[in-house]
């Protein structure tokens, strides 16, 4: 009973704090899909992995094929038959065994040479970028899948959600997001003190949008979970509650979160070690999304992006530093059957970018762009020009989804 | 006086850590003279392991629930049914609290020993894991005695402009826990490299923290070999730029400071031959700076157009103490001061004095320091700087005039929850220092879970209202005060306060 009026006081005020951002912009961007067509996106869901840190491409998606792999890498390349063999030229990384059997399964597929539009070697100024969307720097304050979601108002009401203590860049603006990270609890509909602070919050718009979206998430976590949430530590049932949140009725249709620690600049491993350490946790964050989706696995692209490469030469401390084109993964029911996406550069001595980094031969927003014009209905106009400002000429991968 | 109580307020609220009961009231006299007192030449204070005093009083006996804490463990011997409750006593006065008398923590080559002791243990325990746990145990304990004593620092200390001034450097030289080897150096490194220097030259703070071990080991540099020094020649291995690349783009000039990737590799070669001292070194202690000529690139570098001579070690020191002199610099930490200390997006007259401070002195960060606190525009009323979980989480301490004392319950536990594990910034260019970055729904919603906790557990005795007023002075809002005194129960009033607009912002 104090449920259902403590929820609804949380969300008429989340309402309104919507309608008035909506008509404070004015902004009544006609930008996806309408009529029957939403319906059909409707379903979709989108999860967007970043892996912060810059993560070595070259041995998430090891070209073991290319006669110049082995001489470059030395002690951390891939050994050839530990590698899961995609293709003559391309393997996964070992540790990636849930990802390559979706491969298998034609539900997971990589870019191996995908770069953002500037050539920055600094890993901030590459994950702005990279998530305000930007055709250079400092040309874009918001993410550009906050500007998705604006895309989509008000025809079609689409709700993102990230995971994590922070709000990510690439959520960032005027629409609210919703968010959500393991911890203690608490019990909305017995909070006095929540709804007192809705009422303080008038003058703090910030605190007012973000408490009220939040409280909504607490309402919802209690109802899909059980009120239990994963530890920090267990990543597979973290990303498992993560796709609950997706699935569950009214859930939202994007998900953003972050992995860290791909800056290996030193005793960086090969088969093992600690970037086999870290992408142990991608593939479990792939696979727990997989078993969390359930029948909605279905309709669920994954894509995950770095910032930037690292070198094509190992380094002299075991590691690499900062390169230039890295590998896309992209999984998901609802992939469309194919091989590698985009050309490979090869990594002889003439064809590396400065003498030293895998060449990029795609832009990270085409993968983007093609992603979201045929798993969410986004309108290329609105991509071209408001989702991903001035990217006309970076045009969208086509026949990414089935 | 009006403007007075108000910049008593902001003073001790924005500039400081959040007021202790009666500080408001002390600093209203004269705000900028109270923060200009706290600019020292010998730095910043340095925590103390400090022996803890008697526990507090178990005044909240009832509902002595953090999340996740067994009430038993708090205060033994007052939870068995029938037990008395104790009477309410009166709170210690904060500043008869004596952060000063204590143990000092270790330097670098002490706990750098934990480290090395753990490396012998490991090779005996093999793959058992309680063996494994047992040489970690020393390690994690250490790290959690250095976040202990930083936080009761910051919640007791009576310069609290002092403290955050020295936690804005402390940040923009992020050395974080990220390994075994980084977890024992981060807090030497905060208490050799940065605290001392927070009140001097810049060079010479840009200098001590790309010396010190802890960044060293943090940014890789210490295993960086010139391809054509003696070691690379005999052994093999080469450069790792990433100190090289840091140094600039974070710590000094900036990411658009003119450089190139070839000024970051010239840097790194110039670079090589800065090390770490370990067990093999024979006649020196482990975990000290060592220069390993062996090491070094020989020959003459040349970067942002300036070329350098081959000294040996010397050559990256004077690349260094160029970078601190180089304007951009200067214009990139104005901006970065004001931002942090003042609004997100800073007032532009008060960034120029803080820049042109920064010129005519050289860098010297007392005198920016002294032009922060003076300039009007760093009392503009509208407090828009959103508080990060640490200084939420001291301002609440301060607030009741308490100081934790369990590391784990009272520190980093809950800034594990709200994002901010202490000493474990995720990146090496810190914290962010945005609103928006800490006011996610989800974040908001467990600081208010926090909050909720603390104030059962540690609610003062005062009345609400006056303790509305003692935490925010001339900054409390009539719309806050009703709701604190309408609130059902002193626990309530206090988390209502800790959580409203102007508690959350600075």
């Amino acid at each position: 009973m104090t449920r259902t009026s403590s929820s609804a006081v949380a969300m008429s005020r989340r309402s309104l704090i919507a309608s008035a951002i909506a008509s404070g912009m004015g902004a009544t961007f006609l930008g996806v899909a309408g009529g029957a067509a939403a319906a059909d996106f409707a379903k979709k869901k989108l999860v967007v992995i970043i892996q912060r840190g810059a993560c070595d491409g070259l041995s998430l998606a090891p070209p073991i094929g290319d006669p110049d792999y082995q001489a470059l890498r030395g002690a951390i390349a891939i050994p050839a038959d530990k590698a899961l063999k995609i293709d003559a030229t391309f393997s996964l990384h070992p540790k990636l065994a849930a990802t390559y059997a979706l491969m298998q399964n034609n539900q997971a597929r990589i870019a191996p040479a995908v770069a953002i539009p500037q050539r920055i070697r600094s890993h901030f100024e590459a994950q702005d970028l990279l998530e305000t969307g930007g055709a250079q720097l400092y040309s874009s304050t918001t993410g550009w899948l906050n500007r998705t979601l604006q895309a989509a108002q008000p025809e079609r009401k689409i709700d993102a959600l990230s995971i994590g203590a922070q709000e990510p860049l690439i959520l960032r603006g005027p629409v609210q997001a919703q968010s959500w990270s393991p911890g203690g609890r608490l019990n909305v509909a017995t909070n006095r003190v929540a709804t007192v602070l809705m009422d303080l919050y008038a003058s703090d718009p910030l605190l007012a949008s973000a408490l009220a979206t939040g409280l909504a998430t607490e309402n919802r976590i209690d109802v899909i979970n059980g009120g239990k949430a994963p530890t920090g530590g267990d990543v597979k049932a973290f990303a498992n509650t993560a796709a609950k949140f997706l699935t569950a009725p009214g859930g939202p249709s994007i998900a953003v979160l972050s992995l860290d620690g791909f800056d290996t600049h030193a005793r960086q491993g090969a088969a093992d070690g600690q970037l086999a350490q870290r992408l142990m946790l991608v593939d479990q964050v792939i696979d727990g999304l997989r078993l969390g989706m359930g029948e909605e696995w279905k309709n669920t692209v994954v894509v995950m992006a770095t910032e930037f490469g690292r070198t094509a030469h190992i380094n002299g401390t075991g590691g690499t530093d900062h390169g230039t084109a890295s590998c896309m993964v992209l999984a998901g029911g609802a992939l469309k059957s194919g091989g590698i996406i985009g050309d490979w550069p090869t990594l002889q001595g003439g064809r590396l970018f400065e003498n030293r980094d895998l060449a990029p031969t795609l832009d990270v927003r085409s993968v983007f762009k093609g992603v979201l014009m045929e798993h969410m209905g986004v309108d290329q106009r609105a991509l071209d020009n408001m989702v991903f400002p001035n990217s006309a000429a970076a045009q969208p991968v086509r026949g990414l989804v089935a | 006086m009006a403007d007075r109580a108000l910049n008593g307020a902001i003073a001790v609220t924005r500039f400081g850590l959040g007021a202790r009961p009666g500080e408001i009231d002390e600093a209203s006299h004269d705000p900028v003279g109270w923060l200009r007192a706290q600019i020292r030449r010998e730095g910043g204070d340095q925590p103390v392991s400090a022996p803890l005093p008697p526990l507090a009083p178990p005044v909240a006996v009832k509902t002595a629930v953090l999340p996740g804490v067994q009430p038993g463990t708090m205060a033994e011997g007052t939870m068995q049914a029938g037990a008395p409750v104790p009477a309410p006593q009166p709170l210690q006065p904060a500043n008869t609290l004596d952060f000063g008398v204590g143990q000092p923590l270790p330097t670098m080559q002490v706990a750098f020993r934990h480290f090395v002791d753990y490396q012998q243990a490991r090779k005996g325990a093999k793959d058992d894991p309680e063996l494994r746990r047992q040489a970690t145990a020393p390690i994690f304990e250490l790290a959690a005695e250095e976040a202990l004593a930083r936080a009761r620092l910051a919640a007791e200390t009576p310069a609290g402009f002092r403290e955050r001034w020295t936690l804005f450097w402390s940040n923009h030289f992020t050395v974080a826990a990220k390994n075994l080897d980084t977890t024992v150096a981060v807090g030497p490194f905060e208490r050799e490299a940065i605290r001392p220097h927070v009140f001097g030259s810049f060079a010479e703070l840009l200098l001590a923290s790309s010396m010190h071990p802890g960044m060293l080991l943090y940014l890789d540099q210490a295993q960086s070999i010139g391809p054509g020094s003696q070691a690379g020649l005999r052994r093999g291995g080469g450069l790792n730029e990433n100190l090289g690349r840091e140094i600039m783009e974070l710590h000094s000039v900036g990411a658009d400071g003119g450089y190139t990737q070839a000024d970051v590799t010239e840097f790194a070669r110039a670079l090589t031959g800065w090390s770490v001292s370990g067990q093999r070194d024979s006649g020196v202690p482990s975990g000290g700076f060592l220069y390993r000529d062996n090491f070094h690139e020989p020959g003459a570098r040349k970067v942002l157009g300036k070329t350098y001579s081959d000294e040996g070690g010397r050559q990256a020191a004077k690349v260094i103490l160029d970078l601190a002199a180089n304007p951009k610099t200067a214009r990139r930490l104005a901006h970065k001061i004001a931002a942090h200390f003042v609004a997100d997006d800073p007032p532009p007259a008060l960034v120029a004095r803080l820049e042109h401070t920064f010129v005519q002195t050289n860098g010297d960060l007392g005198k920016v320091a002294e032009t922060l606190v003076t300039s009007p525009e760093s009392f503009q009323p509208q407090a828009s700087k959103l508080k990060t979980p640490y200084e939420f989480i001291i301002s609440t301490y301060r607030a009741a005039g308490f100081s934790p004392r369990n590391p784990a319950r009272e520190v980093v536990g809950p800034l594990n929850t709200l994002g901010q594990r202490p000493f474990g910034a995720p990146q090496p260019n810190g914290w962010s220092d945005v609103a928006a970055d800490w006011a996610a729904p989800d974040a908001i919603v467990k600081r208010l879970t926090w909050a909720q906790g603390f104030a059962a557990a540690n609610t003062p005795q005062t009345p609400p209202p006056d303790e509305a007023r003692l935490a925010l002075g001339a900054r409390l809002t009539p719309a806050t005060l009703t709701a604190v005194t309408r609130a059902e129960s002193r626990p309530e009033a206090f988390a209502i306060l800790i959580m409203s607009p102007e508690f959350q912002r600075r």
